[in-house]
């Protein structure tokens, strides 16, 4: 089981090779949009992401809920 | 027992040639953002699109489809007359009996040829070009014109924030012929209806008749997307298999050119060499469905980027939900 320092790691690795932005800055407290500048286009491709490198489904009513790295990160905890 | 003969073709296939038409009335974002609550640096930012072309005044579907066919043929060195069937691919024609492809072949003086229109949207190009080159294959014709035309201007609802922007009109047309060495990969190809909600026409035209209106093309930008950035760059990985390449190999990717971000996540997922060229006639053209992507191969071989006897990587994925694509050699 991995920790949620690792699920954040490797979804900031995710965030940076889709939208560009350092790894650094991809904390549990920033929201996707307001922070991180990800817009609908790449947090379309951030869920997809996930869902091939943690083995999870995110059906689209649940990623709408997914507004900070913390809430994508607790959802991959609960469902990997 | 009676022994029917089976006909007989040619052992291989290859494009010989490549024509295009494209509308001339050019319409920035600016033009488009008087009608949506939008900017042009959002729809550059979200679509890599810059301007469209749309039909003028005087110009029609028949006229832009004739147009690339006729260049399509000069250029293969052939007569009208020595092609023999006829594939036209689009969603934009209105009048639907009659088919448009007998029309086109008449007007362009072909000679009893075989002619028919198909409807697979924005992979139209792609699936009649599989189809091209099993004719050509299996002996059924020699010589096919394969056209992709769209008028997707006479579909787009002004004020549809969400595609106003995006859709535009152009031809652009193929001959494939027989060849001595293979020029045209195996298709890979399929649909999913399950997802015909994701880009569909407004209103069937029997209710659009029945109120007056007049339907538009909508999509749900953000399942074609999903569906864009992880199935279909899977499949377009397979053309790359079944062709019996590896991305190394490729010196041209021409996918559909639907989105440029789209393009991007399959240039990510495909981990293409930097070297390959990479068509992105988006900015100056918009979508024009059907016509995509043989406007982007003839774009990109009269500039001078891409040359003949290369090897591209076609991709076609549109509403349907529809996909095709294949390995072939540049004319």
């Amino acid at each position: 089981m991995a920790t949620t320092e690792e699920i954040r790691s490797q979804l900031a690795e995710l965030v940076n090779d889709v939208a560009g932005v350092p790894v650094d800055e991809v904390q549990l407290d920033k929201s996707f949009v307001e922070d991180l500048d990800v817009d609908s286009l790449a947090m379309v491709e951030i869920i997809v992401g996930c869902e091939e490198k943690f083995g999870v489904t995110i059906p689209d009513e649940e990623s709408k809920n997914l507004k900070t790295v913390g809430d994508a990160v607790a959802y991959i905890e609960a469902h990997s | 027992m009676t022994t029917l003969k089976a006909s007989v073709g040619s052992p291989y296939a290859r494009i010989l040639s490549i024509g295009s038409a494209l509308p001339s009335r050019v319409l920035d974002n600016e033009y488009m953002v008087q009608f949506i609550d939008s900017s042009d640096e959002w729809i550059q930012q979200r679509t890599g699109i810059r301007e469209r072309r749309w039909l003028a005044e005087g110009e029609t579907l028949e006229s832009l489809a004739l147009a690339a066919a006729r260049q399509a043929i000069e250029r293969a060195g052939l007569q009208a007359s020595d092609v023999d069937a006829l594939l036209l691919s689009t969603v934009s024609h209105f009048h639907q009996t009659p088919a448009l492809a007998p029309k086109l072949a008449d007007e362009l003086g072909m000679v009893d040829a075989a002619a028919y229109d198909i409807s697979a949207a924005c992979a139209g190009f792609c699936y009649a070009l599989a189809q091209a080159e099993a004719l050509v294959r299996a002996g059924s014709a020699r010589h096919v014109l394969v056209i992709g035309a769209e008028t997707l201007s006479q579909l787009t609802d002004l004020h549809d924030r969400g595609t106003a922007f995006i859709f535009a009109d152009g031809a652009g047309a193929a001959i494939v012929g027989p060849s001595e060495t293979n020029g045209i990969g195996p298709v890979v190809w399929g649909s999913d209806g399950s997802q015909a909600g994701a880009i569909w026409q407004t209103a069937d035209w029997q209710s659009a008749v029945a109120d007056g209106s007049w339907p538009a093309l909508g999509m749900d930008g953000r399942a074609v997307f999903k569906w864009a950035t992880s199935f279909i760059a899977t499949a377009t990985a397979r053309c790359l298999e079944e062709a019996g390449l590896t991305p190394d190999d490729l010196d041209v990717f021409v996918p559909h050119q639907a989105n440029n971000r789209i393009t991007d996540t399959l240039l990510r997922y495909l981990k293409l060499p930097e070297k390959v060229v990479v068509a992105r006639t988006i900015q100056g053209l918009g979508n024009n469905s059907a016509a995509s992507v043989p406007i982007a191969m003839d774009s990109l071989l009269t500039s001078g980027q891409a040359k003949s006897g290369q090897t591209a990587l076609l991709i076609g994925f549109g509403a349907g939900l529809v996909y095709a694509g294949q390995v072939v050699t540049l004319p």
